[in-house]
């Protein structure tokens, strides 16, 4: 009787390797790292996924994940073959996955910015350079793995102040996504915080965010971030051109509802040397290695 | 009952202190001054105001808000299920031969390292599949059955063994004899860790595996408490009712269901797995360096004493500090929780009041009441404080309050206060102080990996490593977190046997 389960146990489950084995191959899956309001993550993106599967012609699937890091090596380990990044995260990846390359991008990722937040009653104002009086005050980060959230404010924090974040500041957080850094500076449990400026426009633009309490102190210099990219061998799994046919997909996205859960205006072509200087501020900061 | 004379009966100004009372002070005192260096501001401008919102939310659950409820809910019982089969297989394995010191040594690492920080490491291995989430669970439990069940069967009456007629092969003694007498136990303390292993699989949730912890994580980290309270009432059902749906004739199909209805989907690549072991995991100047000469020793010395000065050893302190504070708060707590279920000092209906919130404290992992604290009091140690001794408080309390069911008193026995303070207390307090003991070292467990919510514990900087994809550091920084649990271990192992406080582990 025992064996008998035991056997029954074993059968089912190299049928069922099996078949998700099996099945896994003509699946084209995708991810998206998790900026912002991370509820309902499906619903968004399983309506991209449904307008990828009709553009291309297999079915696509979308896995959602917990971090920037477990999107990269989802990515690494070829359970997703396509993935929305930020540009470290991006770099990250095609660094871990050889051949892979970045396709597109939105349109405003060419000259995207990190907006330096502060609660009103720091009496921070507005400034054409990063104010010194943050100095000692508390400040939040967004996702450790961030460029918007993390990379590049680390990067002009440690150019204004010659000095880690830690050493600058009175305390350092890390509040996981952008939604919740303007939260945490809004409630006052952070002084100031640094924040993606698209998810700071659409919070601005949905109501979520009261000028009386928190507004924008400086705004970094542009510089390029998210990015649509795609494994190496992703035409050799689901055909010649199957990278030109993802990336025209992409290019072509106009429905507004679609583009809304990134949020773009539209995707335009993008390249991983448009990435080199991230790559370059990382190694620098010490977030990559050489 | 265990008693010890010192602290028995009225002390008429006896100036010489028990060294039961002399080890707390000293513990307590030791808080006491760490609490005036560690940083335990509020940092929110108005703690009370997201409390409102919160109770809002839990007088208003929302059950029809998350997305794949049932998938996660399943995900979260068939984790733990396969985990605890597979945790009990192997511990029962190892206990056999816990004679051995390799075994136990082998045993003590493996679970001085929280289910967390394996499940973050399996997610590097194997991804986002249900056997990153299954081995997280069953690798550490395995060293805990190990051990436990070794010491059950120890513990196991010799009288049967010594009926048997001379000749008797081992292992018709061992079935025979020694097996029948050991296997309630093996249930009784099987189940218990069935509902630890609940709690494991749903906070695996809050680093990316499908579970009731990913929306859990989500619907806080937004202010959705509606929907938060939706998934914490359908967790504490599951565990309430466990008694009801675990049954072990129910196993082998709760196997079956698992193997057909968990998301397998997904290969898992060995040569990523390879990869993993033979490459990410290798100190970086190790992994770069074209041969193995003076120059590679000396980047590698410099990698590790950079590593351990500015993240390993800030991450000691702060771990340290934290288990301390957490460590007396749970005593405290737990003197004042254990009354709330004792017959000794409230009737039936007080009782089960101060059953269901016992219940409902303790059945909350830790670290998502920690996560319900950041929101309202805002960065720093006090949240982590807090949760880890009203959950800890809460668990040892039960036990406690039990205890006390059994105690007999006199006819003519003090009440209320009296009772409480000059003769309940002193006759729980050795057992009371073996839990506590017992419980130090799972707390560090808990302490470290805490810090994934952003207290500087050596979970931050662990959790930092895996975010920048330096594994290397991450292991590194992780057996170092082993390491300190051994160490605590070894010494709260030397501290029971000099205060002779015994109790059965299992019970913990």
């Amino acid at each position: 009787m025992i064996r008998e389960m035991f056997k029954k146990f074993l059968l089912s489950a190299v049928v069922l390797l099996g078949t998700a084995v099996a099945a896994h191959a003509e699946t084209f899956v995708f991810t998206a790292i998790p900026d912002e309001d991370e509820t309902r993550l499906k619903t968004r993106f399983e309506k991209v996924a449904t307008y990828l599967s009709d553009k291309l012609g297999v079915e696509v699937k979308y896995i959602p994940v917990k971090s920037y890091a477990a999107a990269v090596t989802a990515f690494r380990n070829d359970q997703v073959q396509l993935a929305w990044f930020g540009g470290l995260s991006g770099v990250r990846a095609r660094k871990l996955v050889p051949g892979s390359q970045a396709i597109a991008q939105g349109e405003e990722d060419k000259a995207f910015e990190t907006f330096f937040i502060a609660h009103n009653s720091t009496g921070l104002k507005p400034a054409a350079s990063l104010p010194k009086e943050i100095a000692g005050k508390t400040f939040t980060f967004g996702s450790k793995g961030s460029t918007s959230g993390r990379l590049m404010p680390e990067y002009f924090i440690r150019q204004a102040f010659q000095d880690a974040p830690e050493k600058v500041f009175s305390r350092v957080g890390f509040s996981g996504d952008h939604s919740r850094t303007i939260a945490l500076v809004q409630s006052g449990a952070f002084e100031v915080g640094a924040v993606n400026f698209k998810v700071w426009e659409n919070e601005m633009k949905a109501g979520k965010i009261d000028p009386a309490k928190v507004s924008v102190i400086w705004k970094t210099p542009a510089y390029p971030d998210y990015n649509w990219s795609i494994r190496g061998d992703a035409d050799k799994r689901f055909g010649a051109g199957f990278t030109e046919k993802v990336k025209t997909a992409l290019l072509e996205m106009k429905d507004p509802d679609l583009l809304s859960s990134f949020p773009r205006a539209s995707f335009i072509p993008a390249s991983n040397s448009d990435y080199q200087p991230i790559l370059d501020v990382g190694q620098k900061i010490g977030l990559l290695d050489e | 009952m265990t008693t010890s004379t010192a602290i028995n009966g009225p002390s008429a100004a006896v100036p010489q202190r028990s060294p039961l009372l002399r080890a707390s002070l000293g513990f307590f005192l030791l808080a006491v001054c760490l609490l005036l260096v560690a940083d335990i501001e509020i940092t929110t401008r108005d703690p009370w105001l997201e409390l409102g919102r919160l109770a809002l939310g839990i007088v208003t659950p929302d059950f029809f808000a998350v997305e794949d409820l049932a998938q996660a809910l399943f995900n979260t019982i068939a984790f733990a299920i396969v985990g605890v089969v597979l945790g009990s297989s192997f511990g029962f394995v190892l206990a056999l031969s816990f004679h051995h010191r390799a075994v136990r040594v082998f045993c003590a690492v493996i679970r001085a390292v929280h289910e967390l920080f394996w499940g973050l490491i399996f997610l590097q291995v194997f991804g986002l599949t249900p056997l990153t989430a299954v081995l997280a669970i069953a690798i550490p439990y395995a060293g805990i059955f190990a051990k436990v069940f070794s010491e059950i069967l120890e513990e196991s009456d010799p009288a049967p063994l010594k009926s048997l007629p001379s000749g008797t092969g081992t292992i018709s003694a061992f079935l025979y004899a020694r097996l029948p007498d050991a296997l309630s136990h093996f249930k009784t303390y099987t189940l218990y860790r069935l509902e630890c292993a609940l709690r494991s699989s749903a906070v695996l949730g809050f680093v990316g595996l499908p579970t009731i912890g990913f929306h859990l994580e989500s619907a806080f980290a937004q202010g959705g408490y509606s929907e938060a309270a939706a998934l914490l009432i359908l967790f504490y059902v599951i565990i309430a009712t466990i008694r009801v749906w675990a049954r072990r004739q129910l196993v082998p199909f709760y196997i079956l269901v698992s193997l057909i209805f968990l998301p397998w989907g997904g290969s898992i690549s060995m040569s990523h797995v390879a990869t993993f072991f033979t490459h990410d995991i290798v100190p970086y100047p190790l992994r770069v360096a074209e041969t193995f000469d003076a120059t590679t020793l000396s980047a590698l010395w410099a990698w590790m004493t950079d590593l351990f000065a500015g993240q390993a050893l800030p991450g000691i302190v702060s771990t340290v500090v934290l288990t301390q504070i957490a460590l007396v708060g749970t005593g405290m707590l737990t003197l004042l929780f254990f009354p709330l279920i004792s017959p000794k000092f409230f009737g039936t209906v007080g009782r089960n009041i101060g059953h269901v919130a016992l219940v409902v404290i303790r059945s909350t992992p830790e670290y998502i009441l920690t996560l319900i604290l950041l929101l309202l009091w805002g960065p720093s140690m006090l949240p982590a404080i807090v949760a880890l001794a009203l959950h800890n408080g809460a668990i040892i309390g039960h036990l406690i309050g039990r205890h006390t069911e059994t105690m007999g008193l006199r006819p003519d026995h003090a009440k209320g206060l009296n009772l409480y303070f000059y003769e309940v207390t002193p006759r729980i307090y050795p057992q009371f102080l073996a839990f506590l003991f017992y419980r130090w070292e799972v707390i560090m467990r808990e302490t470290a990996i805490l810090g994934i919510l952003g207290i500087t514990t050596l979970g931050f900087y662990i959790d930092s490593a895996f975010a920048d994809l330096r594994f290397d550091r991450a292991l590194f920084l992780i057996a170092i977190t082993a390491l300190l649990n051994l160490g605590i271990d070894a010494l709260s192992r030397r501290i029971r046997a000099r205060l002779r406080l015994k109790s059965r582990l299992d019970a913990v």
